[in-house]
């Protein structure tokens, strides 16, 4: 049963054996030291950092990268999503064709080897490189994820700080015109903006996503000023001559920064889905560009016979909503000050320990 | 309190008029609905444009259009709402009308199987915190955090559907299969008891063995051609409801409680041959209301008779033991329609459907089959939608219990000698509801607006439908419609969340200062 007895309730000297614990390690450190042994101790939040950057890494430099025509990268990848390879056929299972040619067993367990191939993750169905169109995609899914992840966190911040700070008809007006964009749901607005403005470019519709995606923040951040506004180093800074404008930048906000980051990550993993599913139902980025959504959406129909078309584009998605997850997990355990480490059963003996020798000497 | 809400209600219809004003001039610039008729070759094209425009006044610019439109809807004081004329010629009104229950339906059951799983295994993570349990559920609530649904929808109508409907041609469940189930359910019922080793693995034992046993007998006796309950079953498990509800309301020890609702279990095999009998005779909507009616009367009574003191958590338990076990008589007859409903000719021993929201082809006027049919159509919309929302709240309730059992009144009511069972069910879970409660109000409200994915990847038509019509082409009407719906509804939850929150938590006051 859930409700057994069991040994919920402290002992007093436990407690305060693991409070000496958790005090003794933070000795000595400033905050952001604090906050950054925290979060690499978060082991999950570790790895997602590490494989968010590398997926970003991996797939920015894997195509030919050009800016106005003046600066031109040549990517790693011998295909760009342009390319029309011929298609592979002759030796795919079930008689389909342009199977992909990734393999990751090695060779001692009867595979052929960690091998790329020609065409790792297959070919679509007039031979393009399916490799290269993910890579295209997640290229894409990124960037309107940090795009929407920076306007959203600005707009979000500079009125939440605003209203929180000045209180009164300032915050008054400012929460209505919250509330206005609240009450329109995202997948709505995002649908109009989207299908209106989603042949701009990828970076348009970002741009406008981020224009309605800052009010949950927005309120954070009210909260948060509301509170440390009433704090003594606020007199204090007050009482030396600061203006409003560094009381808020150089005093309140960098108190506030831990509510800022979690939430800002938080954002852009709803960024990256929400920009997805526009896609997906077709309000999003339109061809010819290329989404991992709208890569979805077009081969979804083909998952019986080439299921590749459809993994690939979802593990990219996945893997990157994962990750930042986890990391906006890290970092609200890591911003938390009443979050405590779960103290091992070792140390805990240690510190024990440690009293009776001491209680002893005495 | 009346002015606060009138006040609020004021601040609510100025949002609303100031949101609905912005979306309906950014609608309206950027397309124009007259621009296929004007690219066409059609003889009366010249008059089709004109009626289209006299009908959608289009000659009146957007903004000022938009007062009319807004005109229209002043009209729901008077109880007679205009939400103006669609393009195909319908009334607005009407298309929602006949899209609203659809996208509830829809939306309703996973709902309220969300919050219901989410929060039982939030709290129980919480009370496990940091075991390997804990750590498990975290992860699984992080990826479902993550998938896209329409991904989502996609694996689960190819594994889920496609290959049941394969694995009911030949029901046998393979022994691999039995064996993997068992160490699953062992696992996860062990870790969910948790304690010391010896419990766990005992716990481990128990539920791999009654999974094993009971998947074997089902592949081996046809249970999934012909499934059925019957009336030792429902009153096995019914007396099973009885200890647990009791054991979760008010705990064991209330003899007075247990007595009741063991006696609602015990009656509900006394009343399983005449249900049947009005199941099988007067099939509606009205006589099962009206069974659970005389049902929940019963146990009042039931309750009353065996209660001298503190009568309300015993009828509470009662009641609630009394709902849930005539609960089971009806998925008992669902089951025994499952047979029919499969050998129809539209159904064809396939039974879990991929799209749409109900069987075109099947012409029976049966009751049951009729329902078992929306039901069977409902599963996969709600399996993936209940994946993806109860992650929010296992996240949710785990937090807030955790923070709820740091406070000091926890500890109090600890010191005072109370069972974990009372510190857990009535200090600590009621603090958790209260944030909770409001996070459900504001939540459904946003599943409605949400669920345009959901209905396009599973070929429902609702209120997604509509906004999806209304957008693509430049169906002004249609669109404003949806969304003065899904707006209303998300402002006003809004609202009944705060009222909820100051009734539920008597230190919060809504209009006092404020």
């Amino acid at each position: 049963m859930i409700f057994k007895k069991k040994n919920s309730v402290d002992t007093s000297a436990s407690t305060s054996g693991e409070n000496a614990i958790a005090n003794k390690e933070v000795e000595g450190l400033s905050q952001s030291q604090i906050v950054r042994r925290r979060f690499f101790r978060h082991r999950a939040a570790v790895i997602s950092l590490g494989v968010i950057s590398f997926i970003t890494v991996f797939v920015f430099t894997a195509l030919d990268f050009r800016f106005l025509g003046i600066w031109h990268v040549n990517g790693w990848w011998k295909w760009s999503p342009q390319d029309i390879p011929d298609l592979r056929f002759g030796d795919c299972p079930n008689d389909t064709v342009g199977c992909p040619t990734i393999s990751l067993r090695p060779k001692f367990m009867g595979g052929s080897g960690f091998g790329f191939g020609d065409h790792p993750f297959g070919q679509d169905d007039i031979g393009r490189d399916f490799f290269a169109l993910v890579m295209k995609g997640t290229q894409r899914s990124l960037s309107v994820m940090i795009v929407i992840g920076t306007i959203g966190a600005s707009i979000g911040t500079v009125v939440g700080a605003i209203s929180g700070f000045y209180r009164g008809k300032v915050d008054a007006i400012l929460m209505r015109f919250t509330d206005f964009i609240i009450t329109i749901p995202a997948i709505i607005i995002g649908s109009v903006v989207g299908y209106h403005f989603g042949n701009l470019g990828a970076m348009f519709l970002a741009f406008y996503l981020g224009l309605f995606a800052w009010t949950g923040l927005s309120r954070l951040v009210r909260g948060e000023f509301l509170t440390l506004r009433e704090r003594e180093f606020v007199d204090a800074a007050r009482v030396a001559g600061a203006s409003n404008r560094r009381i808020i930048f150089k005093h309140i906000l960098p108190n506030a920064v831990g509510v800022i980051i979690v939430s800002v990550t938080l954002l852009m993993s709803g960024a990256i889905l929400l920009e997805t599913a526009l896609s997906y139902i077709g309000f999003g980025v339109v061809e010819p560009d290329v989404s991992l959504g709208l890569l979805i959406n077009k081969y979804q129909d083909s998952f019986t016979t080439r299921p590749w078309l459809f993994w690939f584009p979802g593990l990219f998605i996945i893997s990157i909503a994962l990750s930042i997850n986890f990391i906006g997990d890290g970092l609200r355990d890591a911003f938390d000050p009443r979050q405590r480490r779960r103290i091992s059963k070792k140390e805990r003996q240690e510190s024990a320990t440690a009293r009776k020798l001491a209680q002893a000497n005495d | 309190m009346v002015a606060f809400i009138l006040r609020r209600l004021g601040v609510l219809g100025v949002i609303l008029f100031g949101s609905s004003f912005i979306l309906y001039n950014l609608a309206a610039i950027s397309g124009d609905p007259l621009s296929d008729l004007k690219l066409s070759n059609d003889p009366n094209r010249d008059f089709l444009i004109a009626s289209l425009t006299r009908e959608l006044q289009l000659d009146v610019p957007p903004p000022a259009r938009y007062f009319l439109w807004l005109k229209g809807i002043f009209g729901i004081f008077v109880g007679n709402p205009d939400f103006g004329m669609s393009r195909d010629g319908s009334t607005v009104a009407h298309s929602l009308a006949l899209a609203i229950p659809v996208t509830i339906r829809l939306v309703l059951a996973a709902t309220i199987l969300a919050i219901v799983l989410g929060i039982s295994i939030g709290i129980v993570t919480a009370l496990r915190q940091y075991s390997r349990f804990d750590y498990s559920m975290t992860f699984v609530s992080f990826l479902m955090f993550s998938l896209p649904i329409f991904w989502v929808a996609v694996l689960l109508k190819e594994y889920l559907a496609i290959s049941f409907n394969n694995f009911l041609r030949e029901p046998n469940v393979p022994v691999l299969w039995i064996i993997s189930i068992a160490l699953f359910s062992g696992i996860f019922w062990a870790s969910i008891v948790g304690g010391s080793r010896r419990t766990f693995w005992i716990t481990f034992g128990a539920a791999a063995g009654i999974a094993a046993t009971l998947i074997t007998f089902f592949s081996l006796s046809g249970w999934f051609l012909n499934p059925s309950l019957g009336p030792i079953v429902i009153l096995g498990l019914s007396i099973g409801i009885a200890y647990g509800v009791t054991q979760l309301s008010v705990g064991l020890i209330n003899k007075a409680a247990l007595k009741a609702s063991l006696t609602m279990a015990g009656l509900s095999i006394v009343y399983y041959y005449p249900a049947n009998w009005v199941f099988d005779n007067h099939p509606s909507n009205l006589s099962v209301f009206l069974m659970a009616c005389v049902t929940i009367t019963i146990a009042v009574f039931v309750a009353r008779a065996f209660s001298k003191i503190d009568r309300g958590p015993i009828v509470r338990t009662a009641v609630i033991t009394a709902f849930l076990s005539a609960g089971l008589l009806i998925i008992d007859k669902y089951m025994q329609t499952w047979k029919p409903y499969m050998e129809t000719d539209a159904i064809n021993y396939r039974p879990v459907p991929t799209i749409g929201q109900r069987s075109d082809l099947l012409d029976s006027t049966d009751f049951w089959i009729t329902n078992l049919d929306t039901v069977t159509h409902l599963f996969l919309p709600t399996v993936a939608l209940t994946l993806i929302s109860f992650a929010g709240y296992i996240r949710y309730s785990r937090g807030t219990l955790l923070e709820v059992l740091n406070q000091d009144y926890i500890r109090t009511a600890r010191a005072k000698g109370l069972t974990e069972r009372t510190v857990i069910m009535r200090h600590a879970f009621r603090n958790t509801m209260i944030p909770l409660t409001t996070i459900m109000v504001v939540d459904f409200a946003g599943v409605i607006g949400g669920a345009l994915i959901t209905e396009s990847v599973f070929g429902w038509s609702g209120m997604g439908t509509l906004f999806r019509q209304g957008l693509l082409g430049y169906d002004l009407n249609l669109l404003m419609g949806v969304f003065f719906i899904t707006a209303s509804l998300s402002v006003i939850a809004n609202l009944i969340a705060d009222l909820l929150y100051s009734a539920l938590d008597p230190r919060i006051r809504v209009g006092g200062g404020a």
